[in-house]
């Protein structure tokens, strides 16, 4: 099957990823070659199967509503890539 | 006597019959370390001064009988996609290469618990995708065993480290095979456990619905040993299972009369190796010695299985990996004039070539008008994968294959062949895919001294009965006695 290089930069763009020339004709190969292969799933004797999700079957997994503390909040401020007032600081998003 | 040879289970008697010290321990492997690291480059962080001052703190907390434990003081090795609060937990990624967590991921809170002494993260391939090492920022790990060799992925770094004697045991990540298959690559026991059976908590995720933590060991005797530790409900995986618990040293019977092992022809046809195939055809003769059943079964899946994998992985991971945006944490790129710019160039500056190339399959398989095609049919599939395992295992306790379709490649042979790769993975994915636990032993070596595994599957929760398998066929085979990693050039 055959991938479009406008298909691939959309998709690029849905994954907030800038692909460089090489790149782009690289991975134009790469995900023909592996679609290809994948495509077998479409040869598979499934029909009437239903779809698994999950491995295991449970469903809405509660526990207690318990306040919990977490006590590590200088140990996440170190990883803000940049801070300011233990706050994380963007560029401007409202113009 | 080189104490860095010794199984756990072994320094634990002598550590009982104080011949060694918890210290002389430490030192030794540390010792190991400094030695072979050169070589190996299983490592992304050594911890190795921390590990000499806590062994120390722990041999005086046991010798005024403040802690007691069987496990207090021996070291351990983590693949570096498990959270370890103070220590970089990077996924061999530039996004993550200065990320410290700020919490412990469970499987390490329970290290900590037994005062198990880390001597440092493992290398792999970047966020746990490829079969090789091959992907990682910052490395490529050896193979021991052959210096110009790939270790196997993704958990190359803890199978090596394992195999050299760098660490007595280590802990690694499952998704398609990424414990058992550089397990088999490294002469190592590798144990992908049942689906929920361990806490995900803190394990940086990849494909969540398939990804399991397991372990690295010498011998099958320490892979029970180290479950027992990691195995247990955490109320922080709401996928962890609530069941109850298991000594699985108790399971370990040296005995597999009237065991029924299901020999699946189809993973010993096209594709797999002749000398891995012949290595097999030995060990299979070996169990119907020791008085098993084996029978051949049909079992026609592998590769329908390895492409709903690739989908399903692939998908999960375009996912799981959308958090890494550059404002929280991790990478962010200087070049920015707006938020979407961070975004765009963060990602694409800071994920390797094959993390973006997983994104951009997994996006594409999810995107419309190729959901109903690939992923849909993807997530069928796993149903035919469950039920065709479901149907052998109503007449048969276990299923034996190869681990891979060869022993360990060569450094570079494969890295620009994506899906030649991924063929890597063709005897392990039906596991994940259907949820089974999952065991490779060594079994032999190639003619080029290349170590060759066979992989144990077993049913749901049922890793006693693998365990004894492996472990009865290790005690009549010997393979660690008879061949040792060369470390060839």
């Amino acid at each position: 099957m055959e991938v479009k290089k406008e298909e691939l930069l959309h998709i690029a763009n849905l994954a907030r990823l800038k692909l460089q020339d090489d790149e782009i004709e690289k991975y134009l190969l790469n995900l023909q070659d592996i679609l290809n292969f994948a495509n077998i799933v479409n040869k598979a004797p499934i029909e009437g199967l239903k779809e698994t999700v999950r491995e295991r079957d449970s469903y809405n997994v509660f526990r207690k509503d318990q306040v919990e503390e977490f006590n590590n909040i200088d140990g996440m401020i170190k990883n803000f890539p940049d801070e300011q007032d233990n706050m994380i600081r963007v560029p401007k998003v409202v113009q | 006597m080189d104490i860095t040879e010794l199984t756990v289970h072994e320094l634990q008697d002598k550590l009982k019959n104080k011949e060694l010290t918890i210290t002389e321990i430490t030192k030794a492997y540390v010792d190991r370390i400094n030695e072979k690291e050169k070589d190996v480059e299983a490592f992304i962080t050594l911890t190795t001064d921390e590990a000499m001052k806590k062994a120390d703190i722990i041999e005086k907390k046991i010798n005024n009988r403040e802690i007691d434990g069987d496990l207090a003081g021996i070291p351990i090795g983590i693949k570096d996609n498990m959270c370890t609060q103070g220590v970089k937990t990077t996924c061999a990624s530039k996004m993550l290469e200065n990320f410290v967590a700020p919490y412990n991921a469970t499987v390490v809170e329970k290290i900590n618990n037994e005062n198990m002494i880390s001597l440092g993260k493992t290398n792999m391939d970047e966020f746990a995708m490829g079969s090789s090492t091959e992907t990682s920022y910052f490395k490529k790990t050896k193979n021991p065993w052959d210096l110009n060799r790939v270790p196997g992925g993704s958990s190359g770094g803890s199978a090596a480290a394992v195999a050299a004697n760098m660490v007595p045991w280590a802990l690694g990540s499952d998704t398609g095979g990424s414990i058992r298959q550089p397990a088999g690559c490294c002469g190592v026991v590798g144990l992908k456990p049942t689906y929920g059976l361990v806490s995900r908590f803190g394990l940086v995720a990849y494909a969540s619905s398939l990804d399991q933590i397991g372990t690295f060991t010498k011998d099958v005797q320490d892979t029970a040993i180290l479950l027992n530790v990691i195995a247990g409900h955490d109320e922080n995986d709401s996928t962890s299972a609530d069941i109850e618990r298991k000594d699985y040293t108790k399971c370990l019977k040296n005995d597999v009369k009237g065991l029924k092992i299901a020999v699946p022809k189809e993973f010993f046809g096209e594709g797999i190796n002749l000398e891995v195939k012949a290595n097999l055809e030995k060990a299979i003769e070996k169990y119907k010695e020791l008085g098993a059943i084996v029978e051949e079964v049909s079992l026609d899946i592998a590769n329908y299985a390895l492409a709903a994998y690739y989908i399903i992985a692939c998908a999960e991971a375009s996912s799981n990996l959308g958090r890494f945006d550059g404002i929280r944490y991790g990478y962010r790129s200087p070049k920015f004039n707006n938020l979407r710019d961070i975004y765009i160039n963060s990602r694409s500056e800071g994920f390797g070539d094959e993390v973006k190339r997983r994104i951009i399959l997994g996006t594409y398989v999810l995107s419309s008008g190729y959901y109903d095609a690939f992923y849909k049919k993807g997530q069928q599939v796993r149903t035919l994968v469950k039920n065709k395992f479901d149907e052998v295992f109503e007449n048969y306790d276990i299923i034996l294959t190869p681990t891979a379709p060869t022993t360990a490649f060569k450094i570079g042979e494969k890295s620009d062949n994506p899906l030649e790769m991924y063929l890597s993975d063709i005897c392990t994915v039906s596991v994940n895919i259907a949820g089974l636990p999952g065991l490779s032993i060594p079994c032999g070596v190639d003619s080029n001294g290349m170590p060759v595994g066979m992989q144990l599957i077993g049913k749901r929760f049922d890793e006693g009965t693998i365990l004894n398998a492996g472990y009865t066929y290790e005690q009549a085979t010997k393979f660690r006695e008879n061949y040792k990693p060369q470390f060839k050039n």
